[in-house]
């Protein structure tokens, strides 16, 4: 079979320049932690309102942990629990979601912070809030006659 | 390699199968279409649906109706004609599976139609369990894809007859091409039917009452993915081997073309991770895994692209054009059957670069889910795709019905492939700019409680709702033309155009029509990429899900 030496070119080239694209990509996934939110914890979704830390949505502060914060939110059709929070300026929080019932989203609408929310599943995502001002959260997977009327909101403030 | 055929018509009776195939995509382009609209007006704020009838019931209509029967539907009809016109005339036995595919794959649709219409099924069309359907609506999709396997049967019988029949010799590049398409499809439909068949059913049924939701997202997503794939190889068998005769050139390489397709059937299903990239109980070096095979299909787009601009280029310098883009001049930009594709050739490129960043592992979490994804597949699908089957009814439907098109068709034909590109300009400009600062996909009209973030978002929905007006005229266009071709034009005869390859001699490697090895390989690959990760889904099972009808 032959190949004109231009496409071998062409191919050399787009085949190289994908391997250092994928290298990238891999460097910031394992070496400096960039993984997308892939928690592999469980929790039944019939006793949510009972299971820690779901028993208390909102936010907490913890010591000796990575994170200054933690940030609980159960997600159930159409709402979400808290509905409004404050955060610090500057705080590193670990957001942990769930859902009591479907599928929802969880989006933070304007910054990376983006989960499914899977009956059983739990999600999580560390980040550290560095600019002050009012984010809104939206669910992005559709759930219902409600979905778009389904949001919170995360205040940062000094 | 000299093939007798070719200068055959496609048998009538084979027409007459392809033809009802048409008809049925073409209805489903009407519906589909005005679902659109409806939901642009509705996103703009300024329109509310009457009767009613609720945003995520024609969200479901659009989905089922553009995304599985309009697609499935042309694809199937064009790939039999396809089959027919370069390896002869379809038997008895095999027509029948053709049109016992063709009835199974309508009364699917027409029973999924009627429990959408009923509101018994507003999950749209990738179900989203826990979220309950009427059993009806999975029993009629799960017709439309046995449907579909009965009539790819017919293919796939009509390709081993050629090969007994013509013994050491390569199958015709567009029976080859159909026959690569038409397997990958049987083993990517395989997870939806199992997810249907073994968990989906059942539990509508009240047999069961949980399901596995990690399970259930992992077997949609498997088929998921190689879907669009399945969408897209129809219009590169147009752009490899149709439109190199349209313009009057030769195929660039008939080998490269087959290992571009061997490479697609490789890679289009070990990939669906990176669709649950940002979901729980998956591990990141799973997902990683796979985005690593996702991004291998780049390697037979980069030779697609290659070979439709070497075959531009060298028609056009045949023709004595000089300098480093004189051939650009006489490419015959006036013939809708060549221009009409070219403009969704255009389009690949902005898709293509858009869904570089969705599969992106960590990159896909600025965009999950926002409406910048729905703007992506509205160029891959409803550009690209669409585009392509539209140029290919110009010559197709005609020449099946005995018909031809006239001048002023072909020109009506221009005129609607720049409409569209002009609405989808609008459409899926706005819906991309709109997704990245956050807008979701999938959402009815809404302020959410007055938010600034929100208010963003509404004047690029106003903007969508420009572009999906135009889309729509686009679509009315087009059904005047088809209804035209089939039925109106004047009687004559339409060339079914089937390229030749530059390089007569060179005979394609028999390796590629050894599908021990190739489905061999797609296997291990499936395998290798799925295993683990599934038995962990299973093994590590949180309690199961109810069924819920939140509509």
């Amino acid at each position: 079979m032959h190949m004109h030496k231009f496409e071998k070119a062409w191919l050399t080239f787009g085949i190289g320049s994908l391997l250092v694209f994928l290298t990238v990509l891999g460097v910031s996934a394992f070496y400096l932690g960039n993984q997308p939110p892939s928690c592999l914890a469980t929790i039944d979704p019939e006793k949510v309102d009972t299971t820690a830390p779901f028993n208390e949505p909102g936010l907490k502060k913890v010591e000796g942990k990575d994170w200054d914060y933690e940030l609980v939110y159960v997600a159930s059709a159409f709402s979400y629990s808290p509905a409004e929070v404050e955060v610090p300026y500057g705080a590193k929080v670990k957001i942990i979601a769930t859902t009591k019932d479907v599928v929802h989203g969880f989006e933070v609408a304007g910054s990376n912070i983006n989960m499914m929310l899977e009956p059983g599943y739990i999600s999580e995502h560390v980040t550290t809030f560095d600019k002050t001002g009012e984010y809104l959260i939206v669910c992005n997977e559709y759930c219902g006659v409600g979905h778009h009327m389904m949001s919170s909101k995360i205040k940062v403030v000094e | 390699m000299f093939n007798p055929s070719a200068k055959l018509k496609v048998d009538r009776r084979d027409g007459k199968l392809a033809m009802a195939h048409f008809f049925v995509a073409f209805t489903a382009l009407a519906i589909g279409g005005l679902a659109g609209l409806l939901q642009t007006l509705v996103r703009s704020g300024k329109f509310e649906l009457p009767a009613g009838i609720g945003y995520y019931q024609i969200l479901t209509v659009h989905g089922v109706v553009l995304g599985l029967v309009l697609t499935t539907f042309f694809i199937m009809g064009f790939q039999i004609a396809a089959t027919s016109k370069t390896s002869g005339t379809l038997t008895n036995k095999q027509r029948i599976a053709g049109w016992t595919g063709f009835w199974l794959m309508t009364a699917g649709t027409v029973l999924a139609a009627v429990m959408i219409l009923l509101n018994e099924a507003t999950v749209l069309y990738t179900f989203y369990a826990p979220l309950q359907a009427h059993a009806l609506y999975y029993i009629g999709l799960t017709l439309v894809i046995v449907g579909s396997w009965i009539d790819g049967a017919a293919i796939i019988m009509k390709y081993a007859e050629w090969r007994r029949k013509n013994p050491g010799q390569p199958s015709p590049l567009l029976t080859f091409m159909s026959l690569v398409n038409t397997m990958m499809w049987i083993v990517a439909t395989i997870g939806v039917a199992s997810t249907v068949l073994f968990q989906l059913l059942p539990w509508s049924l009240g047999f069961v009452e949980t399901v596995n939701i990690g399970v259930s997202r992992t077997l949609f997503w498997y088929f998921g993915h190689p879907l669009v794939y399945f969408w897209l190889l129809p219009a590169y068998m147009a752009w490899y081997v149709v439109i190199p005769k349209v313009i009057g050139g030769k195929i660039f390489s008939d080998s490269l073309a087959r290992m571009s397709f061997i490479l697609f059937l490789l890679f289009s299903i070990p990939v669906g991770f990176h669709h649950q990239l940002m979901e729980p109980g998956i591990d990141p070096a799973w997902k990683f895994l796979q985005v690593i095979l996702t991004f291998l299909v780049v390697i037979p787009s980069l030779m697609t692209a290659f070979s439709l601009f070497a075959t531009f280029e060298s028609f056009g310098r045949s023709k004595g054009a000089t300098g480093l883009f004189g051939w650009v001049k006489k490419l015959p930009w006036g013939d809708a059957r060549f221009t009409v594709p070219f403009i969704g050739m255009v389009a690949f490129i902005p898709a293509g670069a858009g869904g570089i960043v969705n599969a992106s592992h960590q990159m896909n979490q600025v965009v999950h889910n926002t409406i910048w994804v729905t703007g992506h597949f509205h160029l891959t699908v409803a550009t690209s795709v669409v585009l392509t089957f539209f140029g290919v009814s110009y010559w197709l439907i005609p020449h099946l019905t005995g018909r031809i098109l006239t001048k002023a068709m072909n020109k009506l034909g221009i005129i609607q492939a720049v409409i569209w590109a002009i609405g989808m300009t609008f459409m899926s400009g706005a819906m991309h700019a709109a997704g990245l600062l956050g807008a979701p996909r999938r959402s009815s009209y809404s302020e959410y409680g007055g938010a600034a973030q929100a208010a963003e978002w509404i004047p690029y929905q106003v903007a969508q709702a420009i572009g999906g007006t135009i889309l729509f005229i686009g679509i009315i266009l087009m059904l005047y033309i088809f209804i035209n071709l089939a039925f109106f034009a004047p009687k004559g005869e339409q060339e079914f155009p089937v390229g030749e390859a530059a390089d007569e001699a060179e005979k394609a490697p028999m390796v590629f029509e050894n599908w021990k090895l190739w489905l061999g390989i797609t296997v291990v690959l499936i395998l290798f990429a799925y295993t683990i990760p599934f038995i962990d889904l299973i093994q590590n099972a949180p309690p199961g899900a109810k069924g819920y009808k939140l509509w």
